[in-house]
């Protein structure tokens, strides 16, 4: 009798390897019994992590999320349990965000179309830059305007929060630069003149590299890119592209890439302006980077919990370790979307040669945003569709088709569970990154929709377009 | 050998003749003057021919060297604040006509109901019955009068089959129907050429529009889902409404202005 149950017992069991996204083993492959769910597989990985908090964890097998236990699984997927069974855990966000379902408020002021939307880093205050040539700061708390600012000769077309919130950066398309103070709404010294066209880009230094935020970088329609410092107010000139530069990211780890109409992508170190490296592969111009670590670097050292610090050094300890944490002992991932409908995975600090090629899409591909975990890619494309790639490997995951107009720009949420997008079609769309299906469908702005932005705490959407307002939305 | 390349052969056995170039010079000087003189000679419908033949040949003149001068000429960079304000990325990118959304749902579904459209044509000349119909007499001794044949442009839709002769009182020609109308969208100020779908409102009467007549001043529905409009709810448009602008009958083609 002991016998039978012995050997019954054997029988429901695998051998199971438990492994990063990396792909670095997590202790040896061991016998696991086949009811064991994603709850017990998680506590498995917090006792071998010698986790103190318990963190939650989603599993996947062969890019398929584990749901429900081992055996149901085995047996609808007709996995061998010849081998041991790789499953790759990931760490998920100890927060949620709730998902955004409703329209909070209708902001009029802007005398034209939104061009783009920001929040700041800590997620408290937000602006927006307009084709009638203003910068106008926004009071979240009574939904009002907050400040105008005046200044710029021609329409605003980027605006770039620094990381410890303390600057306000816009560009416009007359190609000059103005740095705003928030708190007043007042411009904080004269415009930065120097580029010939419009700028495409701005991009601040990351908080964990330099505290106080003093340094951004700026691109622009005429072919350069430039380094300023708002408190030397200087400028160092990166050339080298030959057409339009049109994306701009200051990396985690000191360097500087830029995107170009000329096909290829430039890494540039930021003391001198040297050229560092060359990506090329791309076949038509780069329309967009997006970088693993960007929301990390985009929210320095403010996360989820809403925590205030004083002293610039103190903010810079607390940027570097969530930088630290954020990027574990793996290289800085890009990813460059193009007009050549394809987008390319690279690792600039490794190898010159893309990773990956993530074809699929059917248009141009207009925006593409690390989640803030790092380990999904969404892409947005004028073929009405967003998809969805696993940031590690650049394999394709999932489509999400619903828009049916092109879209434009998409935006995260801080948990990387839900991802927004804006489209021609004059509607948001929310997308369930798990179920892999439309959340939330939101209409309402009388127009196209040219930017949108998920707050850092997630409290709240802001979105503007073509319809001269800004709108809030909320859970 | 073509028979008419005798000079050509001519030429290039013995060379031209030795006074070539100086006739050839002296008749293009000549010319001027045998042009101006045909101008001044030149009377009625001949004068007013050979005026419009050299007004359109001096003014491609002037165009091609407008053209050739715009590249060596330094004009001022143009930094005027315009409207229709685009982000970045859509700046380098040709624009297309750009789709408006409806301005309002709700209120497109109330006119709709009442039948009532605020129109850019708001009156139209009433169009009598024995104008709209021609009688056609039947019958052996041709004494029957109960045919009718509508002299108007109609729309018969894709499924339409004729009555048997018989039973069919009204004949709608079929080199007066129509199935597509030159859509002019009044905001966008373009023109697309689309399908029509059906006949909303004849404003002559009821009977019109169950006949798909369309006279100046009729609404018609017209399929507009590639023009990518969008409904608040972003939803793609498939039809709407378009008043008719033209008469049809005399023009040979229907033109309309979409109500937005």
């Amino acid at each position: 009798m002991e016998m039978e149950l012995d050997a019954e017992t054997q029988l429901k069991n695998v051998m199971c390897q438990l492994s990063d996204p990396e792909g670095t083993h997590l202790g040896p492959p061991m016998y696991l019994p086949q009811n064991a769910g994603p709850h017990q597989l998680q506590q498995i990985v917090n006792k071998l992590l010698n986790n103190e908090e318990k963190l939650p964890y989603a599993f996947y097998i062969s890019d398929q999320e584990l749901v429900v236990p081992l055996e149901t699984f085995l047996e609808k997927k007709k996995v061998s349990v010849e081998k041991a069974l790789s499953i790759v855990y990931q760490p998920q966000a100890i927060f949620r965000i709730r998902s955004v379902n409703r329209c909070s408020a209708t902001i009029a002021g802007h005398g034209e179309a939104v061009l783009s939307v920001s929040f700041s880093p800590d997620g408290k205050q937000l602006a927006s830059g307009s084709g009638d040539t203003t910068v106008r700061l926004w009071d979240l708390n009574t939904q009002t305007p907050l400040f105008t600012c005046t200044g710029h000769k021609n329409w605003v077309l980027c605006i770039a929060w620094s990381p410890d919130g303390k600057h306000l950066a816009s560009g416009s398309k007359a190609g000059e630069i103005q740095t705003w103070d928030p708190l007043t709404g007042k411009p904080s010294g004269n415009p930065l003149v120097g580029h010939r066209k419009w700028i495409t880009g701005i991009s601040w230094e990351s908080v964990h590299l330099n505290s106080p935020c003093r340094r951004f970088v700026s691109s622009s329609k005429d072919g350069d890119a430039r380094i300023w410092d708002i408190s030397l107010r200087r400028c160092i000139v990166l050339s080298g592209h030959t057409l339009a530069v049109t994306c701009v990211k200051w990396g985690g780890d000191g360097v500087i890439y830029t995107g170009s109409q000329d096909c290829t992508i430039k890494v540039w170190e930021t003391s001198q302006g040297k050229l560092i490296r060359e990506l090329k592969g791309h076949g038509h111009w780069v329309n967009s980077l997006a970088l693993s670590t960007e929301y990390v670097l985009r929210t320095g050292a403010y996360d989820h919990t809403g925590k205030v610090y004083s002293s610039p050094d103190e903010m810079k300890k607390v940027a570097l370790e969530r930088y630290k944490k954020m990027i574990g002992n793996s290289p800085e991932r890009l990813v460059s979307g193009s007009d050549d409908f394809t987008m390319f995975l690279w690792e600039p600090s490794i190898s010159k040669h893309p990773k990956t090629r993530m074809t699929g899409h059917q248009q141009l591909v207009n925006h593409v945003y690390f989640s803030p975990d790092g380990q999904w890619v969404a892409s947005a494309s004028f073929d009405k569709s967003v998809k969805l790639w696993n940031g590690v490997t650049g394999k394709f995951v999932a489509v999400f088709r619903g828009h049916v107009g092109p879209v434009y720009q998409i935006s995260w949420s801080a948990d990387s569970r839900l991802l927004l997008s804006g489209s021609k079609d004059s509607t948001l769309k929310v997308w369930d990154i798990r179920t892999k299906k439309l959340k939330q469908d939101l209409p309402g702005h009388a127009d196209e929709v040219f930017s949108v932005d998920w707050s850092p705490d997630g409290e709240k959407v802001a979105s503007g377009g073509k319809d001269q307002v800004l709108k809030l939305w909320m859970g | 050998m073509p028979q008419g390349d005798y000079i050509e052969l001519h030429r290039k056995r013995n060379g031209y003749r030795h006074d070539h170039f100086e006739r050839k010079r002296k008749k293009e000087a000549r010319e001027v003057h045998k042009r101006s003189a045909i101008a001044q000679k030149a009377l009625g419908i001949k004068g007013k021919m050979f005026a419009k033949k050299r007004y359109a040949e001096k003014a491609l003149l002037k165009r091609t060297l407008a053209m050739h001068e715009e590249s060596t000429n330094r004009r001022k960079v143009d930094d005027d604040v315009h409207d229709g304000a685009v982000p970045a990325y859509l700046l380098d990118r040709e624009n297309t006509a750009r789709a408006k959304v409806l301005s309002n749902t709700i209120k497109q579904k109330r006119k709709e109901k009442a039948g009532k459209w605020e129109v850019p044509l708001p009156k139209v000349r009433p169009v009598a019955e024995d104008e709209m119909f021609k009688v056609i007499r039947t019958g052996k001794r041709k004494t029957k009068q109960w045919k009718r044949m509508v002299t108007k442009a109609t729309f018969v839709g894709p499924g339409f089959t004729r009555k048997p002769p018989k039973y069919e009182r009204f004949i709608r020609p079929s080199g007066l129907r129509f199935n597509k109308a030159h859509v002019t969208h009044p905001e966008l100020k373009c023109t697309f050429n689309l399908e029509i779908i059906g006949v909303k409102k004849n404003p002559n009467g009821p009977m019109y529009t169950s006949l798909g007549v369309m006279t100046k001043g009729t609404i018609i529905e017209v399929n507009v889902s590639e023009l990518g409009l969008v409904t608040p709810a972003g939803k793609v448009v498939w039809g709407k409404y378009a008043q008719v602008t033209n008469n049809p009958e005399n023009d040979g083609c229907i033109n309309a202005v979409l109500l937005v």
